[in-house]
């Protein structure tokens, strides 16, 4: 393709990727390193009914109008909500390390800051859930697929059924039914003979609900993606691998894996950045007391009574780095097969 | 059936009463609040305006809203309908204006108690004051020969005889939902200790002090009389499990009075069994542990003056005296209306006033120290650390934000 035809064709994509990637990280960046300006506060006379007139403390609305109109975008502060408590925590961190005498303390000691206990929720979720997908995915296509052509469309559309519930919703059911008084919760209570045991209340048992959760939801993304590969797998192959007398298990560990592998790898892709981003089963399963995640605290800073802008945009750009550093070796052998294929 | 006739009939007798209202507007109204029956009540008298459109949109996600949809000019809300936490936010954006000369031109029907005054500006229009307060099932108290507890060391006292007797496993309720709800009521029994959230005059923190080591304690031993779902439980969900007659004593809002007995599904004994008292003190404490509150309405800044006055001559029609001649109506809520006379509903707010109650803090931190209350405490209140820990977490918490905020260096 000659070069300017290509940059014709490329022009529509390069303006929406500048448009909705490009200006909201930076957008994003701008305001992680801005905060709002010093409040100028006065006390004045506050009348309520029932109490009467106290004082109370409130903001000067006149000078804090003259300092926003003076610089619209706030007052600037370098790094300073990265290196926060809310966030990385240098300076907690450090006193952490030099007032601990092992390892089993130190670690114990970081999960009582927000952004390291939210960080041990979100990669044992992520490094769970992302491979058990695959593994789901997969048997799941491999058994469709040797299904009769007669049941094989019904069987298709149920197993989809996970992935197109809106997933708050699908949280919300499993929620209700995990409840002490839902039939799951009090299954599991009649099977272990304990009255008060309840999955809500413990955090292990919590995070495994979500981890099953996780798989549940995404698995069938991961099997129609493999279903669809399946399709494209040349019969010669497999008749050739049967005539070598090779088994059932040996046509798949020989034959339909190596072919499904760069499926492997996209869905592995797909896999490790949503549920980097877990925030759905948080919110759906109130799980806010048990587990955390980056996305959760974006939520929660912007859905109090005081936003916190800037707090929100540094948990952002750390999202982008975490997605990053995770994508990073997949994108390394990708990078690396196109270089190979280009030589 | 009887309870749908009755609401049935109500609802034709709000629209017979609010058409009688000779209400004409000239401009658009557009009301944001949250939803329980008074709010809907008055959303729907502003309504019955005539002469141009009045939306309302209610619902329990007001407070995120709020802010951006009245930060635009033209503002997308021309009111919104706040309580003495969240007016702060709006005031703190600078988006909600003072009301003096639209009171004086059409504010007739006003109490000068109904007037919120900040810095001798009216900034909003209050109608109905709320608390939280005790609910009890007198059935069950009276069959164990328990009196009405008025301590909260009273109120674990009863709920150890109730579960010995073995009528109720987990016989006490409470809305402790991880988040803002487990943060409310730490403000509650915080305040009954004689606590204080701030160093006075200063936006620095104290509530890592005794009074809210012994909260924290306080709140943890009622939690092992409740069920063991709790930091899942809000308003609604504690609601549902008094209603299904799984618990017998619970601090509940005055707002959700009436409607304890009247919603789908309650059972009989619940019906007949319902009762509430004042608020409960604690620690041999004179002041109640709970908060005083009360709702109003505000009209945006980012509208023209028509706008504003259309929108407040609509909001008067919302809250207008003769809405208490409704029976319906006056049990809703605790009105601060001319011509209100309490209804048995009412009695635990009025008691909470006559307590001498603190009210919600109506301070421009407050709202940062809420989040970081609700945040870090289901860690204590899990036994994963100790009350120390868990409100030097908040205090360091609440500071990061502060700081952000620019309230503290």
């Amino acid at each position: 393709m000659k070069h300017s035809t290509f940059i014709w064709f490329f022009s529509p994509t390069a303006l929406a990727m500048l448009l909705f990637i490009a200006f909201p990280i930076v957008s994003v960046l701008v305001q992680s390193v801005h905060a709002p300006h010093k409040a100028v506060l006065v006390e004045v006379e506050t009348c309520t009914p029932l109490v009467g007139c106290t004082k109370e403390t409130s903001i000067d609305q006149e000078a804090t109008r003259e300092l926003r109109e003076k610089k619209p975008i706030g007052r600037f502060i370098g790094l300073e909500i990265f290196t926060d408590r809310g966030h990385l925590a240098i300076s907690e961190v450090k006193e952490i390390w030099s007032g601990s005498e092992n390892f089993n303390e130190f670690f114990k000691k970081i999960g009582n800051l927000p952004f390291y206990r939210a960080m041990a929720f979100t990669l044992t979720f992520t490094f769970v859930v992302t491979p058990l997908v695959v593994i789901v995915g997969f048997l799941v296509a491999l058994n469709v697929n040797a299904l009769h052509e007669r049941i094989k469309g019904v069987v298709v559309f149920f197993s989809l059924l996970p992935f197109v519930i809106t997933p708050l919703i699908g949280a919300l059911v499993l929620f209700w039914m995990i409840d002490s008084r839902g039939i799951l919760g009090s299954a599991i209570q009649w099977i272990f003979a304990d009255p008060n045991l309840s999955l809500k209340a413990s955090t292990g048992l919590m995070w495994i609900s979500l981890i099953v959760y996780g798989v549940w939801h995404a698995a069938p993304f991961a099997f129609v993606i493999f279903y669809a590969g399946l399709q494209t797998l040349p019969a010669d192959q497999l008749e050739a691998a049967q005539i070598d007398g090779a088994t059932r298990t040996q046509q798949v560990r020989y034959v339909v894996l190596p072919h499904l592998m760069p499926l492997v790898s996209f869905v592995a892709l797909i896999q490790l950045m949503d549920n980097f981003r877990v925030f759905e089963p948080i919110v759906g399963f109130n799980a806010d007391a048990h587990a955390q995640s980056l996305s959760w605290f974006i939520f929660n800073d912007l859905g109090g009574e005081t936003r916190q802008f800037s707090s929100a945009s540094a948990t952002s750009v750390l999202t982008i780095i975490g997605v990053t550093i995770l994508l990073l070796p997949v994108l390394r052998r990708t990078w690396r097969d196109f270089m190979e294929k280009s030589t | 059936m009887n309870s749908k006739i009755l609401s049935i009939v109500g609802a034709l007798s709000l629209t017979a009463f609010s058409a009688a209202q000779a209400c004409e507007i000239s401009a658009r109204v557009s009301v944001v609040g949250n939803e329980f029956p008074a709010i809907q009540t008055v959303g729907a008298g502003a309504a019955a305006c005539t002469g141009a459109e009045v939306s309302t949109n209610l619902t329990a996600d007001h407070q995120k809203i709020n802010v951006p949809g009245m930060q635009g000019n033209p503002a997308e809300y021309t009111s919104a309908i706040v309580a003495n936490s969240s007016i702060v936010a709006l005031m703190n954006e600078d988006v909600i204006r003072p009301l003096d000369d639209l009171v004086a031109k059409h504010g007739g029907d006003l109490k000068s108690s109904q007037l919120i005054k900040v810095n001798g500006k009216i900034m909003a229009v209050a109608f109905m004051a709320n608390a939280q307060h005790l609910m009890y099932r007198k059935d069950v108290l009276a069959d164990l020969g328990i009196s009405v507890p008025k301590t909260y060391e009273e109120m674990l006292a009863a709920a150890e005889k109730i579960r010995s007797s073995g009528k109720m496993d987990n016989p006490v309720g409470g809305a402790y939902k991880a988040g803002w709800n487990l943060a409310q009521e730490f403000n509650n029994m915080f305040l009954g200790y004689g606590g204080s959230h701030f160093e006075a005059g200063s936006a620095n923190p104290s509530v890592n002090s005794e009074a809210g080591v012994n909260a924290l304690n306080m709140m943890k031993a009622l939690s092992e009389y409740m069920n063991p779902d709790f930091l899942t439980h809000d308003s609604n969900v504690t609601n549902a499990e008094y209603r299904a007659g799984n618990i017998a004593l619970l601090n509940m809002w005055g707002s959700r009075a009436s409607s304890q007995t009247t919603a789908e599904g309650v059972t009989d004994a619940v019906k007949n069994g319902h009762a509430i008292a004042g608020p409960m003190t604690v620690g041999g404490g004179s002041t109640a542990a709970s908060t005083l509150w009360w709702d109003g309405w505000t009209v945006a800044k980012n509208i023209s003056d028509a706008e504003a006055e259309a929108t407040f001559i609509a909001m008067m029609n919302g809250i207008s005296p003769s809405m208490m001649s409704d029976e319906n109506i006056r049990t809703q809520a605790v009105w601060l209306i001319d011509g209100y006379k309490p209804t048995d509903a009412a009695i635990g707010v009025f008691e909470a006033a006559k307590m001498g109650t603190t009210p919600y803090p109506m301070l421009p931190y407050m709202g940062l120290m809420h989040t970081a209350l609700g945040a870090e405490l289901p860690d204590f209140m899990q036994g994963k650390e100790s009350a120390e820990q868990a409100l030097a977490d908040v205090e360091a918490a609440y500071v990061a934000a502060a700081k952000e905020k620019g309230y503290l260096n």
